[in-house]
């Protein structure tokens, strides 16, 4: 099985160590990980603002540096969806283009989303026992790549607690450009977060976009809890086994 | 004020007016915790299929069920008039003014005429209009808009309202909720009572029986229709249903989904005026078709589903950008998701900019809409469009044309990734336009040390 990891460029430039993670996690399945070096975005900020041109391009490029793997792997909600859902639509009536689209789509997975289908490993070790840990549940990975119990399988089975939040299916207000198109809703919407979030040692996603905004408004706030991409632990619970 | 302000107007809102997020909030949540129970109890997905597929039908046929409508308004006594926009609803009612000799309205709570502007008009005309809902009623006295499509005045907190009613109503300062809500009764009764005048909107007209139905949970509307001499009920185009029986789903899906209710606690089915030998009602009943940018709508293939709309609220409760403010920052009638669909495609998307842009895509939205809206979808045509059409602001589209341009060069992408370490001030700083957008309200970007794809080269043969 030859799979491609797509670190996306938010994780390659803030989470640079859930990458590392990710690639040791699927080599200790078995998986022979690749990692394209021509990769850099999947273009979901020009789609979202409505520069499809540009997104395009930016797709086509990105279909380009996935051909010929089996699987490509992201560890993100939102880019994972942007490959599966949106690509497809983006190229809507484009002929062969569009076929490409679809096809990439149906190798696309979100990491915990391709441990738990494709893989069919739903225990990866006991490495987070007695780990109480708050799980903000990504928009794009909850409602339109339907991973909602993946992830909390993969972290529950290697026990860790997952504490019950009200907001955890709530958006954190990053939305991309949105972030700064609209930044006093979007830190009220971090803020909603925040303030509801029960107590734990870390608050976890698997999106380095939402990582990256309640930790900079808790930051700011002077109240951080410690963040961490879902990679990361699912590798610590893995590797400590 | 216009769509265009609400970037600002959002902004004032939360710093000058921090709680009206707390109200909105507690509210919104509150219903929308509602409607999932409520949608939990029925077999809520065939609802919504069949809801989708009987609006997507009635639209595709508008024209010959407006007609069959018409016919059967006629039959019942109705008048039936069509309005294109706000000044053909003003002549039609001004005329029914004149020719009633109407001094004093009550108006029964309806999105439609806040659309037309219709008590602006009435003023304008001598007339007295008083709105009877009370979350209207409410408004009306803070003269503002209604900032929600079920609750106008959940931006409203209970010490606003007390300080209102005892200015207006003579209520004192520490009225409980139910002090209020009698003032307002009494206030109201007498109106009810001396009103010429009723004016509604419609939740559904069925087509083959020229049945009006008004859906509420207060018995305002139904006084409103059926004490004063006159009721003028507008009704948007889209608001046509085929059969009387299609109510079963509607009446039952329209509540759970506004309120969680398994039912509206009142349901007026209006066929015509008061008949000789019947004991009330109004002894004239005019029905105005309204287009008011409905049919520009219907021709536009991709966003014309959103005229399934039936003004229930459920997206707004779901939305978290909305309950940060409520509506009023969005300078629309609608706010909210449907808001942000609905104004572009009545006004246009030049006039409703920037109000597509006011969403994460989220799509918590479309999640709980009982007609299948598919809002996310909608806000992205709209931003395509927008994009296209040369509405957003030059320097956006030479960025974004920049921006593609690097990441389709990996070359390009790796020079930037070193550029940013090498400048590490850049992402914290808090005067750089763009990144003090980010920077003034968290905290400055840390890059890791070293990007992946350098570390990769270290990991790569790793067993």
């Amino acid at each position: 099985m030859k799979v491609a990891l797509f670190a996306t460029c938010l994780l390659d430039q803030f989470f640079a160590g859930a990458g590392v993670a990710t690639v040791r996690l699927l080599r200790s399945l078995g998986v022979e990980v690749d990692f394209p070096r021509a990769q850099t975005c999947c273009g979901q900020p020009a789609f979202n603002a409505g520069h499809w041109d540009e997104a395009r391009k930016m797709a086509r490029h990105t279909m380009a540096v996935f051909e010929g793997y089996d699987y490509v792997v992201l560890p993100s909600g939102s880019c994972g969806s942007m490959l599966k859902v949106h690509y497809p639509e983006l190229f809507e009536g484009l002929g062969e283009e569009y076929q490409r689209a679809v096809d990439l789509a149906e190798r696309t997975y979100e990491l915990s989303q391709f441990i738990v289908r494709v893989l069919g490993v739903e225990k990866l070790g006991d490495g987070l026992k007695g780990r109480a840990l708050a799980y903000h549940h990504g928009c794009h990975a909850l409602r339109e790549l339907g991973a909602e119990k993946e992830p909390i399988l993969l972290l529950e089975n290697a026990g860790a607690r997952i504490v019950p939040w009200e907001a955890d299916r709530e958006c954190c207000g990053f939305g991309g450009v949105f972030s700064v198109k609209l930044p006093h809703v979007s830190v009220a919407m971090a803020d909603r977060k925040i303030d509801t979030l029960p107590e734990a040692e870390a608050l976890v996603s698997t999106d380095a976009g939402c990582l990256l905004h309640l930790a900079g408004r808790m930051k700011r706030r002077g109240k951080p809890i410690p963040i961490r991409h879902l990679a990361e632990l699912l590798w610590e619970a893995r590797n400590a086994a | 004020m216009p769509p265009r302000a609400y970037p600002k107007e959002s902004q004032a809102l939360l710093e000058a007016r921090p709680e009206v997020r707390e109200s909105v909030t507690k509210a919104a949540l509150h219903f929308d915790k509602n409607r999932a129970r409520a949608y939990g109890e029925v077999p809520i997905e065939a609802w919504r299929d069949f809801a989708a597929q009987t609006k997507e039908h009635v639209l595709s046929r508008l024209d010959r069920y407006l007609e069959e409508a018409e016919a059967r308004l006629v039959e019942k006594g109705v008048t039936v008039h069509y309005a294109e926009g706000p000044e053909d609803a003003h002549r039609i009612l001004g005329e029914i003014v004149r020719k009633e000799g109407v001094r004093l309205a009550v108006r029964a709570k309806s999105m439609l005429t806040e659309e037309l502007g219709i008590n602006a008009f009435l003023a304008s005309q001598g007339v007295e209009v008083w709105e009877t809902d009370l979350g209207e009623f409410i408004i009306q006295l803070a003269e503002e808009p209604p900032s929600h499509i079920v609750g106008p005045a959940i931006h409203k907190s209970l010490e606003e309202i007390r300080a209102l009613f005892a200015e207006h109503l003579g209520t004192p300062e520490d009225a409980a909720p139910e002090e209020l809500a009698a003032a307002a009764r009494r206030f109201l009764r007498e109106r009810f009572l001396k009103a010429d005048l009723g004016i509604s909107g419609g939740n559904f007209l069925v087509a083959e029986s020229g049945t009006l139905v008004l859906v509420e949970n207060e018995g305002n509307i139904r006084l409103s229709t059926s004490l004063p001499r006159v009721h003028v009920a507008f009704v948007g185009i889209e608001k046509l249903l085929p059969r009387f029986e299609d109510l079963s789903v509607f009446l039952q899906l329209l509540a759970r989904a506004a309120t969680g209710q398994p039912i509206g606690t009142f349901v007026s089915l209006i066929e015509g005026p008061r008949r000789p030998g019947e004991p009330d009602g109004p002894e004239a009943l005019h029905v105005v078709f309204v287009d008011n940018g409905r049919t520009a709508a219907l021709a536009d293939e991709r966003a014309h589903v959103v005229l399934r709309c039936i003004r229930c609220g459920a997206c707004l409760n779901a939305c978290p950008v909305y309950r940060q403010t409520g509506g009023h920052p969005f300078g629309f009638v609608y706010s909210g998701p449907i808001g942000e669909v609905l104004a572009p495609a009545l006004l246009g998307p030049k006039e409703a900019y920037p109000l597509y842009h006011a969403s994460t895509l989220c799509g918590a939205c479309a999640e709980v809409c009982p007609v299948r809206i598919p809002i996310p979808k909608l806000l992205l045509y709209w931003r395509e469009r927008a994009a296209r059409e040369g509405l957003l602001l030059p320097f956006e589209k030479s960025l974004v044309r920049a921006y593609a341009e690097a990441m389709v060069r990996p070359s390009a992408y790796r020079l930037a990734s070193k550029a940013m370490r090498l400048f590490p001030g850049v992402l914290k700083s808090e005067t750089l336009p763009l990144v003090r957008a980010w920077t003034r309200l968290r905290a400055g970007l840390e890059p890791s040390p070293r990007p992946f794809h350098e570390l990769w080269e270290e990991i790569k043969d790793e067993g």
